[in-house]
Order: C-alpha cells, then structure tokens, then sequence
C-alpha cells in the first residue's frame, strides 16, 4: 500500500522539511538574537532583555487571546482600539471618578486596583461578547465587525475621556506595570502566566480541542454535534478578556490610560500571532508558536532601536515580515498537500 | 530498459496515440510511481484502473502537464514530448476533466467554454460567436441549455457537460476524465456514456479512471491497472473479467464480492418517521422539497434508500439528524415522539449521520486522526473538562483495530490518509458515540474495493449487533449486496419498500423512476 510506504517514510523521521517548518520561528529567534548581540553587545544585557520582555508582554497578551480567534479562522482588529478603551475605565475606576483624573497619586478616593482590573477585563468582556453576537447571529464576517470595533471603541474611548489622559495612579496600582518579582518584571510574569494556561486550555482541554475543530471545518463541527456558534461567540470574548487584562497592566506600567493607546497594535498582535505558525485559514497553531511570535517582533523591534533604525522603518519591517509568514505558512501547506 | 508487455505485440494499423513508457516520480519519502507504462490507441476508451494509492492520479497528473516526471517518456503521436505546464498539454491536444469541476459558477456556460481563449479581437469579446460557438458544440453532446445560462444554475451532469464542452472546443485529441461518474444518479451515467461513445466515434480517444467496475465492461475497450506506484497488467477489456481485475487491482483473491446472505430476523422499530414534509421557501428557493415521507427502520436491521440524485434522501437524513427543519411530520424513536432542533439533539437521543461529503462535511483535513475521531465522543474519553488522552488512546486502538485503519500514529494528520482510511476515521467517530440508529450517506463513494468491502462488513456487523443501519447509497449493487430492506425515493416522495431478496436493479430501477407511490410493496 501506498500510504504503508508513506508512513514509513514518516516513521524515519525524513521529513526534514516539516521539521524546519515546525521550529522555524524559533530559529529564526535565535538567528535574531545572535545577529543583534554580534553588532551591538548592549543588547545581550539582563537589563535589555528584561526590557524587551516587558514590551512584549502587553502585545503578547492580546497575542494569545488573538489565537483562539484566529484558531477559528477569525480575526479581530478591534483589539487596540478596546485597550485603550477598557484601558479609560480600568483608570477611572482607580481614580474614583472622571472628575479626578489629573490629579496624581492619592487624589480622590480611588476604588482600588482590583476594581480597576476587574471593571477593565469587563469592559473587555462586553464589547467581545457584542462582536460576537453580531458574527454568529447577524452573519457579519469577523474582519468587518471588527473593523467596526476598531472604529467605535476608539471612538468611545475618545468620548469616555473627552480626549484627555487619565494618569497618577496608587503604587499598589502601578505595581501591576512596573514592579519585579525577583529580578523579573510583573507583566512578564502576568503574560508568561496566561500563555501557560491559554495552551492547558487549547492543548488538554475538551474546549481547545472543539476550537480547533470548528477552525478546521466548521460544517464538520456542526454535524458532529459542536454548537459552533456558541465557540466563535466564545474566542471574541475570551479575546475581549486578554484586551481588558492588557489595558490595565499597559495603564499600570505608563502609570497612564490615554485613548490614543494601543494604535496600531492589532497588526503586531496579528503578526506575532502568524509568525508563530497559526493558519490564517483556521485549525492550526499552538499558543507557543504565539509565545516565540510574539518575543521575535519585540526582539526585532528592540534590535532596530539600538541600531538606531528610524521607527518609520521599523513599522516597513513589520508590515514585509506579515506577508512573508503568511507566504511560509501557504508553501508550507501547498508542500504538505503534494505528499 | 523496461520489460515490453505483451500486449505491445498486437498488430494495429496506426500505432498508438499516446505512449508513456518507464515513468517514475518520487516524492519526498515516497515513491509514487515506478516505471509505469500506459498506452492509448485512436478512438479508444481505455480505462485506468487501480485502488485509491495506485498512482492513477499522479500518473495522470504528470501527463497533463500539472507535475513533471523524475524518468520517463511521453509520445504523443510519435513525437516525444515534455509539458511543464497544463496549458502546454492542452495545447498538444490532451485535456483533463478532474472530479472536482475547474468552474466559474458565477460565468456564464459560453465563458466558461472559452475562459482564456474568448473570441474576438484583441481587446473586445465577441459574446455573439462565443454563444453559437458554444451552442454548436453543446448540441453534439447534447447540452439542451442557453449557452448564456449561468453554470451557478446547471446540475452536476449538466457542469461536467460544460467542461467536456470545453474540452471539445480546444480541439483536444484525448480527454483525461477523473472518475466522472462518481457524482451522477444512473441516468446521468447513461447518458454520459453515450456522449464519451458518440465522442469516440469522432475519433476521439478517453482516459476513464473510475471505480465502478461495472462502467469498465459497459464502456471501455482496454484498460492498465495500477497498483502501489507499480504497472500490473493492460489489455482488451473483452478478454477479461470483474474477478481478474480485482485481483489485479487489489493483488489478492477478496472472495465472492457479495456473497448470499439471508435477512435477519430484526428487533423493534427504532425510528419511525412520518409524514415528514418539507416545502420550499423564500429563504431556500432551491430546496428540495419533500412530501409525507413515512419510513420505518428496525434495530439489527440495514434499510436501504435508493433513489436518483436530487430524489430527497440526503434531505429526509439531515431533517431527521436536525440539521435542517421541516414543516411538518413526526418522528419517533424507540416509539417516543422526538424534533431534533440541532445534530448535538440528535445525537443525545442516540442517532448518529455520516454526511455524503467526506471531505466537506466529515473530517477536519488539518487535524490529528485523534481529534477528529473522538471529537463527537468527547463525554467518553474526558475527564471532566480534559481530554483524557490514555482514555483516548484506549478508544482510538480499539477503533483502528475493528476497523483496520492504517495510519502512522493518532498524531497523523486525518489529510494524509487515503479515502478508504479517512472513510473509516468517519466511521470510527460515529461508533464511537455507540449509537442506536446510524445513517450513512453514500459510505463508500470515492473508496478503493478492499475498503469498500471492509465498510460493507462493518455496516452488517453493526446490524448483528442491534443497531438501526441506514444506508444511502446511489450504487444499486451497493443497496442490493448489504440491506435487508429497501424503500425508493423520487422526487422527494417515498414511492416504494421491498425485501432484498425479491430486488434487481431493474425492479428498483422501476421503482426509482415511477410516478404514483406505493407501486410494490412487499414488505419484509
């Protein structure tokens, strides 16, 4: 039999090609680190590398949430836009009250961080769960509805805070931006955290295991008993969740909720997201793959800074390395399928 | 250099049109093809035969231009010639027709007859020659359609018309058609029959790869079997016959095909469904409708439903499973009234579907053997909200046994297997969920005989083991070799119920295609 052969072939491991393609963005990391460390030594310091790992955190937490999306062959661009909205709430609710919001420290009587948290990641929540309505009950594909998110919660964002900066927070607060656990920042701590559970959940979870499905053949999934519109419901607020999370640890390290937050950052959350090998098509990716994603844009960004790259360039780099992912993971499967 | 077959001696006035000779193509790891031979002669049918895995694809895809062979030589005419490309075939003469049609649906039949190659001047379409080009060569095939008429709008026998249509207009000398049967109700095929007769006394030559048998003795004049990348054997199809093709195909002796069976005594009834009625309306104006369908079907026993293609029995199975509502109609399980508003409601009260389309409807290419056959069975193989993957392990290996799935690890993707094994993950995640009444739409469509046989035994067993089997299928001997009982459907109405034993394909035929309902009806 033809496909006895075939698994033999895989049985001796011949497949190199699938095997680079695995790890590729793992070494492509380590090329970049080599590289960068070679021409400017200052980036190999446990300051720097710390430094890169806090800026990564908050793009890798909305990373992570984007996974689960794009897992179900969706896409959310509204995430930047919702960051710096709950981001607003998150800070009013520390402050007591929009009336407050310039003084700094102890000014108003605040309602505390976990408030804050807490009515961020319900900021979150909501506007996911809307998205996800209008996706599974008006049949509006996820790229529109979202790109109406993107509009209309910067435009509440803008109309929450009548344009201005919301900042000086309690210490208790801003600990959740800029404080160390050891010699580790928290939000690194925070985003390594979520990772963790984000993939028990898509790994050994029956949860995970339906995402994927119904990201891999949603007619299938239908037939064999999943309530798909209940799953896509789900990965809209579980990404709402990671934005209402990352707002409030963005406004705790800038120690500052600004509605102009966050701009531009649905497309390096997408494409650490892609570079991490998950399928814009749906049904395949890991949240690791997104983990190594996510710290390859941050390293490669933190690179060009020390280099003394104009940010202009930095944003050309960005938009060039989304397409050639995008380019990988098509060869790669046009490769898969000729075997 | 090869072995020259025998066959090689035959004395024939002109020599051969085509003459592939030592092709070989390996593909990363495996070797699809070696040394393989294949010859066509003027205005022949040849058949191509070979199990899912053969080869007959990549075989075929090296001739048209869509993949380049390692060694080997292709003579056309007695010229040596190499495609890189499948225009460069096209434009030697050779044109395929694949299963899956190369449509525009939203053009019009005139354009896509002509896509790339519109007549006209340089920069405008002459839509008027176009149109009487198309008509022209429509009326030889017999295509009763306004070359204007949208391909959206056509049947299935209709578009593959449209694509022989467009063969015929790039003035091919062999066309190359990919199991073009697989898809037509009886009537299509014999009409389709027709056409590749009428087009080979225009001294056209065909390429037919099926895996209805059958069609070979109806249609072709010689045939090469392929097996494991390897040439077998070719030859006159009148010299031959069904057994010693199979056991070319397979490389072994597989029995009677359909041995003699009685019916068995069977249980209660487990689902009885009655009336069920299904108009059309403004939401689905295509719909197929369906008209007081009564049917019952026992536990233990396999109900066959046989019935041309748009006949209602895809739609009476989906309305039953709840994935589409009806209007009106009972339906009882185990005597109990039920309405299934979605398949999870279904499948809760013990009714498992195997939809028709493998591949669109069934498995999740992408994904782990693993998860697609334990994703409906979830609740068997979790603890609590987690996968528990030795429970998992436990089921898997259980169905890989009865089943023999062949299949590298669980961890293999489900694309990578051949049609008989993704047929039996399929399988496997249905019984997983160890229903009480199972239907299965078309089990065997696209699937090489050893498998074939293989689902057919499964299906029996399940039967023996009380279970409620229904089986859809549009291949007659299919219905006859493995129900007990059969009822026909046309039209949306149920216009007939037989035992097998007083069936032929004639009685059924009859019954397929009668107006009134209820014509014979004897009962088992």
């Amino acid at each position: 039999m033809s496909e006895a052969r075939l698994e033999a072939a895989e049985d001796r491991g011949v497949d190199v090609f699938g095997f680079v393609a695995r790890f590729a963005p793992l070494l492509f990391l380590i090329v970049l680190m080599i590289l960068f460390a070679a021409i400017q030594p200052r980036f190999l310091s446990q300051i720097n590398l710390f430094n890169v790992m806090r800026q990564v955190s908050i793009t890798g937490l909305l990373a992570v949430g984007m996974t689960f999306v794009i897992l179900t062959a969706g896409i959310d661009l509204s995430v930047g836009s919702l960051l710096a909205f709950a981001g607003l709430v998150a800070a009013a609710v520390a402050k007591g009250g929009l009336e407050n919001r310039f003084t700094v420290g102890q000014g108003g009587v605040g309602y505390g961080w976990f408030a804050a948290a807490l009515a961020a990641i319900a900021v979150g929540l909501a506007c996911g769960w809307l998205q996800g309505l209008a996706i599974t009950r008006l049949k509006v594909p996820p790229f529109v509805v979202t790109l109406g998110g993107m509009s209309a919660f910067r435009g509440a964002a803008l109309l929450f805070a009548a344009g201005g900066p919301i900042s000086g927070f309690q210490p208790s607060f801003t600990w959740w931006g800029q404080g160390k656990i050891g010699p580790v920042p928290v939000p690194v701590i925070i985003f390594l955290l979520a990772a963790l559970i984000a993939h028990i959940v898509l790994r050994y979870m029956r949860y995970g295991r339906q995402v994927y499905a119904v990201g891999g053949n949603p007619e299938a999934a239908r037939l064999s008993g999943l309530n798909v519109n209940r799953i896509i419901m789900s990965v809209y607020v579980i990404m709402g969740f990671f934005a209402g999370l990352g707002s409030f640890v963005l406004a705790a390290r800038l120690n500052s909720a600004e509605a102009v937050a966050g701009t531009g950052y649905e497309l390096t959350v997408i494409a650490s997201v892609v570079i991490g090998g998950t399928s814009l098509f749906g049904g395949a990716g890991t949240i690791f793959g997104t983990v190594i994603g996510s710290i390859l844009i941050g390293v490669l960004l933190n690179g060009l800074v020390l280099m003394n790259v104009s940010s202009y360039i930095q944003q050309i780099v960005i938009g060039v390395i989304i397409v050639l992912a995008v380019a990988f993971d098509t060869f790669a499967k046009s490769r898969r399928r000729k075997v | 250099m090869f072995n020259r077959p025998a066959y090689l001696g035959d004395s024939r006035a002109d020599g051969p049109i085509l003459k592939m000779t030592g092709v070989s193509k390996r593909f990363p790891g495996v070797l699809a093809l070696e040394n393989v031979h294949l010859e066509v002669g003027p205005s022949e049918i040849h058949a191509l035969l070979g199990e899912n895995g053969a080869g007959k694809s990549t075989l075929l895809k090296v001739l048209s231009g869509a993949q380049s062979a390692d060694a080997g030589e292709i003579e056309l005419f007695g010229e040596p010639v190499a495609f890189a490309t499948p225009h460069d075939a096209q434009r030697a003469g050779i044109v395929t027709i694949y299963q899956e049609f190369t449509l525009a649906p939203d053009m019009t039949i005139a354009e896509n007859v002509f896509i790339g190659r519109e007549p006209g001047s340089r920069l405008f379409v002459s839509w008027r020659r176009m149109a009487q080009e198309t008509k022209a060569i429509a009326e030889r095939i017999g295509l009763k359609r306004d070359p204007m008429t949208q391909v959206r709008d056509l049947s299935v026998a209709e578009q593959q018309l449209v694509e022989i249509a467009r063969a015929l207009s790039m003035q091919s000398r062999l066309i190359i058609m990919d199991e073009p049967t697989a898809a037509l109700s009886e009537t299509e095929v014999v009409n389709l029959v027709r056409i590749v007769r009428a087009l080979k006394a225009e001294g056209l030559s065909i390429i037919f790869v099926t895996h209805r048998l059958e069609e070979v003795f109806r249609l072709c004049d010689r045939y090469t079997v392929l097996r494991d990348g390897h040439y077998v054997a070719s030859g006159r199809v009148a010299e031959t016959n069904v057994e010693a093709i199979i056991r070319m195909m397979v490389g072994r002796d597989v029995g009677a095909l359909y041995g003699e069976r009685p019916i068995p005594e069977h249980g209660k009834v487990a689902l009885e469904v009655e009336g069920l009625t299904r108009r059309r309306n403004a939401r689905d104006p295509n719909a197929i409708e369906l008209i007081g369908i009564s049917l019952k079907a026992h536990h233990g026993e396999i109900l066959g439903l046989a019935g041309l293609v748009g006949a209602g029995r895809t739609e009476t199975a989906r309305a039953i499973f709840g994935v589409d509502a009806f209007d009106h109609g009972t339906i009882r399980v185990d005597g109990k009234e039920v309405r299934f508003s979605s398949p999870r409601d279904a499948m809760s009260h013990g009714i498992g579907l195997v939809p028709e389309d493998r591949k669109k409807q069934a498995l999740f290419l992408s994904l782990a053997i693993r998860t697609n056959i334990t994703i409906a069975a979830q609740d068997e193989v979790s603890r609590g909200w987690f996968i528990d993957e030795r429970k998992e392990d436990v089921l898997i290996d259980e169905f890989r046994k009865l089943l023999s799935i062949r299949m590298a690890s669980p961890e293999q993707a489900a694309g990578q297997l051949s049609g008989g094994n993704q047929q039996k993950i399929v399988l496997a995640r249905w019984l997983a969920l160890r229903p009480k009444i199972l239907i299965v739409d078309e089990p065997t469509r696209g699937i090489d005989i050893g498998s074939k046989i293989e689902v057919h035994n499964l299906l029996i067993d399940m039967a023996k083991q009380g279970i409620a089997v229904i089986v859809i299928s549009s291949e007659l001997p299919e219905i006859l070799a493995i129900s007990d009982r059969i009822v026909t459907m046309r039209e949306g109405r149920v216009t007939g119920e037989i035992a097998r034993t007083a069936a032929t394909q004639e009685i059924l035929m009859a019954m397929m295609t009668a107006h009134k309902s209820g014509a014979p009806a004897s009962a088992a």
